[in-house]
């Protein structure tokens, strides 16, 4: 269980860092966190000839508002992105899922970045930055560029990173702060990966959805958005919508699979109720008040 | 295979070393500065019997390489108690609600929640049991660690 050997390089900028990166042709990584990238060390399930530390690049954590949108660095911890006040007043969703990331002791390393660019299906915060519409700013030597997470993932741990790119912050759009934001995720214990995660964003404008952002996770080979339910909420008058039938049309666009831990078929029953019961019960407190 | 000269501060002693870029902390703290009670585990992230504090901060020592400590503050189990021999408030504690039983997960427990709790801050009991989560007890002893969250969480809102 010890890593193989490999280069060590402590970037300094980000420039330097996807200098090394294209330098290495192929065979760098990127060490944000580590909280995943050292297990396939031990596991020596990766054997890069080079890792580049980005831990010490300044200005690359850190969370700030630009024109409409959250933007937060690609090496800020999870444990900073719980805490952050301006994720919790604008990103409620990204606030309220990562407490569900890890443990304490991994989130205290972990990175949004680096969990952002794993793409692991049953993670949080892809599913989050697919709701919400989020943009992945990636930069090479090159220059740097912005993906729509949207288009972002293409399969498990697959996402549109080229090999000498690397993920340098996300932007969360912003959202009327009165949306209403349900999170759920069913795991065996905390901390656990999701059987069936679910996160849902809504804005509501005179008595009626005006936006919907709808995501799945663990419930595919990426975080699943779930456009035909957003479609049929967009327009609804909030006092008739029926949650059962929007939970039916969100399970159709997930693809969830056999394992271990569940079956497929247990995974569309429990994200169907888990689903429908929390939009009843969001929307009905929303018209009582 | 690059190899690095590093300082640390371990338990407020400098400790400098020549090393390979892909020694983790934990082997770092075990072989090089001769702190044995972090205990390695599973060596993969999972157990958590590894944690020690990193700047202040509960950290898994297998997931971090010894290079990316260099120039930080690391606390282990050894740097906890005072100079006398007296006990930590997080180890009386656990000592005290008999939070332990073989002993091989006990370092890392004791040093989360002393990061959290005593004199590493003020987290309420939920907090404190959250945290909890990140580690393994393969004889299955958490009621005392339970009660331990409870005692120091209620401390900390008194």
């Amino acid at each position: 269980m010890k890593p193989p050997p490999f280069d060590y390089v402590r970037a300094q900028s980000i420039d330097h860092a996807v200098e090394e990166l294209a330098r290495a042709d192929g065979e760098g990584v990127i060490l944000a966190g580590g909280q995943t990238l050292m297990p396939l060390l031990a596991l020596r399930m990766a054997n890069p000839a080079v890792v580049i530390d980005i831990n010490r690049i300044e200005g690359l954590a850190g969370v700030s508002k630009v024109a409409g949108a959250t933007r937060i660095g690609a090496t800020t911890r999870q444990n900073g992105v719980l805490a952050d006040p301006l994720v919790g007043r604008h990103v409620p969703a990204l606030a309220q899922a990562v407490r569900n990331v890890g443990h304490h002791q991994t989130r205290n390393r972990g990175t949004l970045g680096g969990s952002v660019s794993l793409g692991e299906p049953a993670a949080e915060m892809p599913a989050v930055s697919v709701a919400l519409d989020a943009v992945m700013e990636v930069r090479s030597a090159e220059g740097s560029r912005r993906i729509d997470a949207l288009d972002f993932y293409s399969g498990p741990y697959m996402n549109a990173l080229l090999p000498d790119e690397m993920l340098v912050a996300v932007e969360y759009p912003d959202w009327p702060e009165d949306s209403i934001t349900l999170v759920h995720e069913v795991a065996r214990r905390p901390g656990d990966f999701a059987l069936v995660g679910l996160i849902c964003q809504l804005a509501l404008a005179g008595g009626k959805v005006s936006r919907a952002g709808i995501s799945w996770f663990g419930m595919g080979p990426t975080p699943m958005r779930a456009h035909a339910a957003e479609k049929a909420l967009v327009g609804a008058a909030s006092g008739e919508i029926d949650p059962r039938g929007i939970a039916e049309l969100a399970i159709g666009d997930a693809d969830p699979f056999d394992d271990a831990h569940a079956t497929r078929a247990y995974r569309q029953t429990v994200g169907r109720r888990i689903f429908a019961r929390l939009l009843g019960e969001a929307l009905n407190s929303r018209i009582a008040a | 295979m690059s190899s690095h000269s590093i300082q640390v501060r371990v338990n407020g002693a400098a400790v400098s070393r020549d090393i390979e870029a892909r020694m983790t902390l934990a082997d770092y703290l075990r072989k090089e500065a001769g702190m044995t009670g972090v205990h390695i585990g599973c060596e993969h992230g999972v157990c958590g019997a590894c944690t020690v504090i990193v700047d202040g901060k509960a950290v898994r020592s297998c997931l971090m390489l010894a290079v990316q400590a260099d120039g930080s503050e690391v606390t282990t189990l050894e740097g906890l108690g005072g100079v006398d021999g007296s006990m930590h408030p997080v180890q009386q504690a656990m000592h005290e609600e008999y939070a332990l039983q073989c002993g091989f997960c006990t370092p890392g427990i004791t040093m989360t929640l002393a990061s959290l709790a005593g004199t590493g801050g003020q987290a309420s009991t939920e907090e404190l049991k959250d945290a909890l989560t990140g580690h393994l007890c393969r004889c299955t002893g958490y009621q005392g660690m339970l009660r331990v969250a409870e005692r120091l969480g209620g401390e900390a809102a008194e």
